[in-house]
């Protein structure tokens, strides 16, 4: 049944990639989505299964590599982290399956749509089985490449190519740290199997590694390595530039793979990888201050977009930032708590505001939208319930939307940290939480309020979606509303230590999340709090007057150019890195490959060639007495060779 | 003076090279060309009929017989061809003869 649930996609993958043309566009959209929807329901069974019924399980596949030490095999290993994982992955993938349906539908290559959305989900179910490294960066590079073609998509769009080349070569750095942190890791332990290197970890705690002749505390240097990695995937601070980008595929996608799944990744790379990361207190403290330093710098960025699937990039990239100051903390089951509720509410998101641009005529402009709110009631419905989950919206002692439990859970670990990089992260945290509630109420007013700012034609053309896209957003809207309430006691509470049982490891000196339930009571009610503030400034700025967001723009000008060009960031690369490698590039290219490989090698022999066929041409003249010529001088000159040469020799 | 074998032969090379320069120097016509190579033929018939004398051995003239025979003919050909060739293209100077230019 393990098998079942990570090969089912695979085989839909196979079945609408290669026979996509037999199975037309329905067989392809049915088959995929009925063998999706049927991974969900056996994860779901697993996921009870694995927590609460026989425990956790290593399911052997195949053997794989066996080179002197060097071995390891195919194998899936559903523990809890891993069970958390497939529920999330199984459920918002077949959610955005049968959404696609509807959204898709006049698109013309709808196989291969089909194809790689269920091959991206085998690769993530892939990755999150893994039991050693290697079979995980075999799913983290699968991932990676899905993701690459579901961005460049509609590849006769050159901006989609450049976002999916942008978001390959990004995660090509992140990629390369987690290389080397898989090796450095063999090169500790002598193994790449989860088990054996977390059997190892605490023995290795005092461990360094020599480079270069200097020595490193080993753990540490591994741990940043494969950081590095998950910070590719995460999309955090530094290499974050192709998230917003990646925008250019197709919603469902943004949803799935930029919202979802993909990008918790690095998250879940950590959670899994806690044993390693506990001994190394510095390692720890980089992943909670690029955690908070993320959350804070795209929270700021999200304030003053307009494209309204960039505003809701860039608060996947600020809550993925919070995620990793959890885990930073050694708070792993809110860091997962978060990412399991993030993953129904940002979906619904993303998905919400694919009816809209669906409803707008592929509009995705806010500044362009506005009043729409009485013509599709349920979208309008569901972008409220996400950005109440998002914002943390409930009420303190009862229970609230999805990310009141878990975005406070984690605030108050941060708090509860009681170390400098904990502080550091709960108040940039908490700045963030209240830019947050700021930005999605500026998107739901720019969207739904105020008066229409679109041409006629499109207000005229404004309709509500098709049942097939409404109906999925059910399942996720009802996650976002009750996901934390449920879950809360299992993930964070009273149940965790049950619930997670042996796959996540804390130091007994790491106490973040259990202390996080005894913080004052300011620190509890403070991120609701900052919410409710930044719902009313939205609320002043885009309702009650309007001039008021011009004139903010106007005073702090500074400040609002920073945030609408991003921080410069993509200006920054392109100035150093993309820019020289453009010059190296097309240096090597005309004097390294044009003028010395072609001029001596190919281009070099065909002159050559040239020049002496056209001197031997140049010899055949047509003219008899030429010919009868060169036969005279032939005749004397062999004559003369055999009386003279043939006497002397 | 004793005329010799060697005179002879000289008469001979002296004929041969006419006819060889005629091939080459000759610009203007293809009949020239045919002229040259009968000067040619002739040149090596006095080698034949002078060793033949020189040698006391008929065979030598016997040859110089065929040879005269062939030229004959290879001029008829010659001719010929030459006719049907002006009809052809209109001309028979030699500068226009280079259909095997490369």
């Amino acid at each position: 049944m393990e098998a079942a649930v990570v090969f089912l996609p695979l085989l839909g993958a196979f079945l609408a990639g290669l026979f996509g043309f037999v199975l037309r566009d329905k067989g392809s959209m049915l088959v995929t989505c009925l063998l999706l929807t049927l991974s969900a329901a056996l994860s779901w069974y697993l996921f009870f299964d694995v927590i609460w019924g026989n425990g956790p399980r290593t399911v052997q596949l195949l053997s794989w590599v066996q080179v002197d030490k060097f071995s390891f095999d195919w194998v899936l290993r559903v523990d809890q982290l891993t069970a958390v994982m497939l529920v999330v992955v199984t459920t918002v993938s077949s959610v955005v399956h049968w959404y696609s349906i509807g959204y898709m539908h006049h698109d013309k290559s709808i196989p291969r749509f089909f194809s790689y959305l269920s091959f991206f989900t085998f690769f993530m179910l892939m990755l999150v089985t893994a039991d050693n490294l290697i079979q995980m960066f075999f799913g983290w590079e699968g991932v990676g490449l899905c993701s690459y073609l579901l961005i460049g998509f509609w590849f006769d769009k050159p901006s989609a190519n450049a976002a999916a080349i942008k978001a390959f070569v990004v995660n090509r750095v992140g990629d390369f740290g987690f290389a080397l942190g898989i090796f450095g890791v063999f090169v500790l332990f002598g193994s790449v199997g989860f088990t054996e290197i977390f059997a190892a970890a605490g023995s290795k705690k005092d461990a360094t590694l020599v480079f270069l002749d200097v020595e490193f505390h080993a753990l540490t240097i591994l741990c940043l390595l494969l950081f590095i990695g998950a910070m590719g995937k995460s999309a955090q601070l530094g290499l974050h530039t192709w998230l917003p980008d990646a925008m250019e595929g197709p919603t469902p996608v943004s949803a799935l793979i930029h919202a979802a799944t993909m990008v918790t990744a690095g998250v879940f790379m950590v959670c899994r990888l806690s044993p390693l990361f506990e001994y190394s207190e510095t390692a720890l403290a980089v992943v909670t201050i690029v955690g908070g330093s993320t959350a804070f710098f795209a929270a700021t960025v999200g304030l003053t977009q307009t494209d309204i699937k960039r505003v809701i990039a860039y608060s996947t990239c600020s809550q993925l930032g919070y995620m990793f100051f959890a885990a930073g903390v050694s708070a792993y089951g809110a860091a997962m708590f978060h990412l399991f509720t993030h993953a129904f509410f940002k979906a619904l998101l993303f998905l919400g505001s694919g009816c809209v641009i669906h409803a707008m005529s592929d509009e995705q402009d806010m500044r362009k939208m506005g009043g729409i709110r009485k013509m599709v009631p349920i979208t309008y419905i569901y972008m409220w319930i996400g950005s109440l989950a998002l914002a943390g919206i409930g009420i303190p002692g009862l229970g609230g939307f999805a990310g009141f439990h878990s975005k406070d859970v984690i605030l108050e670990s941060a708090w509860a940290a009681h170390s400098f990089v904990g502080q550091y992260a709960f108040w940039l945290g908490m700045l963030a939480a209240m830019m947050t509630a700021f930005y999605s109420w500026r998107l739901l007013f720019l969207t739904f309020h105020g008066e229409a700012r679109c041409d006629e034609k499109t207000l005229a053309h404004v309709h509500e979606s098709p049942a097939s896209m409404w109906l999925p957003l059910t399942v996720l809207a009802a996650g976002a509303v009750v996901a934390g309430y449920i879950g809360h006691d299992a993930f964070v509470g009273g149940g965790m230590k049950e619930f997670w049982g042996a796959s996540i490891f804390t130091h007994e000196t790491h106490k973040a999340l259990e202390n996080a339930h005894h913080v004052p009571l300011w620190v509890k009610l403070a991120p609701l709090v900052v919410g409710l503030v930044g719902i009313f400034i939205a609320y002043m700025f885009y309702i009650k007057d309007t001039s008021l967001p011009g004139k903010c723009a106007a005073r702090f000008k500074t400040l609002y150019e920073i945030s609408y060009n991003k921080w410069y960031f993509d200006e920054l690369y392109d100035r150093i890195f993309v820019k020289p490698a453009f010059v190296l590039g097309r240096h090597l290219w005309k004097s390294g490959d044009g003028a010395i490989i072609d001029g001596v090698g190919p281009d070099g022999i065909a002159a050559l060639t040239q020049r002496f066929s056209r001197m031997a041409s140049a010899l055949q003249s047509g003219y008899v007495y030429h010919y009868a010529f060169a036969m005279l001088i032939g005749l004397v000159g062999l004559v003369s060779w055999y009386i003279y040469g043939g006497l002397s020799g | 003076m004793e005329i010799t074998l060697a005179h002879y032969l000289s008469v001979a090379a002296i004929l041969f090279a006419l006819g060889l320069f005629g091939i080459f120097l000759n610009r203007k016509n293809v009949i020239i060309i045919l002229m040259s190579i009968e000067l040619m033929l002739l040149a090596v018939n006095i080698n034949f009929v002078a060793f033949s004398t020189h040698l006391h051995d008929l065979v030598g003239q016997v040859f110089a017989i065929f040879i005269l025979t062939v030229a004959a003919a290879e001029a008829a050909i010659g001719l010929a061809i030459l006719v049907v060739y002006y009809r052809n293209r209109g001309s028979i100077a030699v500068e226009d003869i280079n259909m095997m230019k490369g």
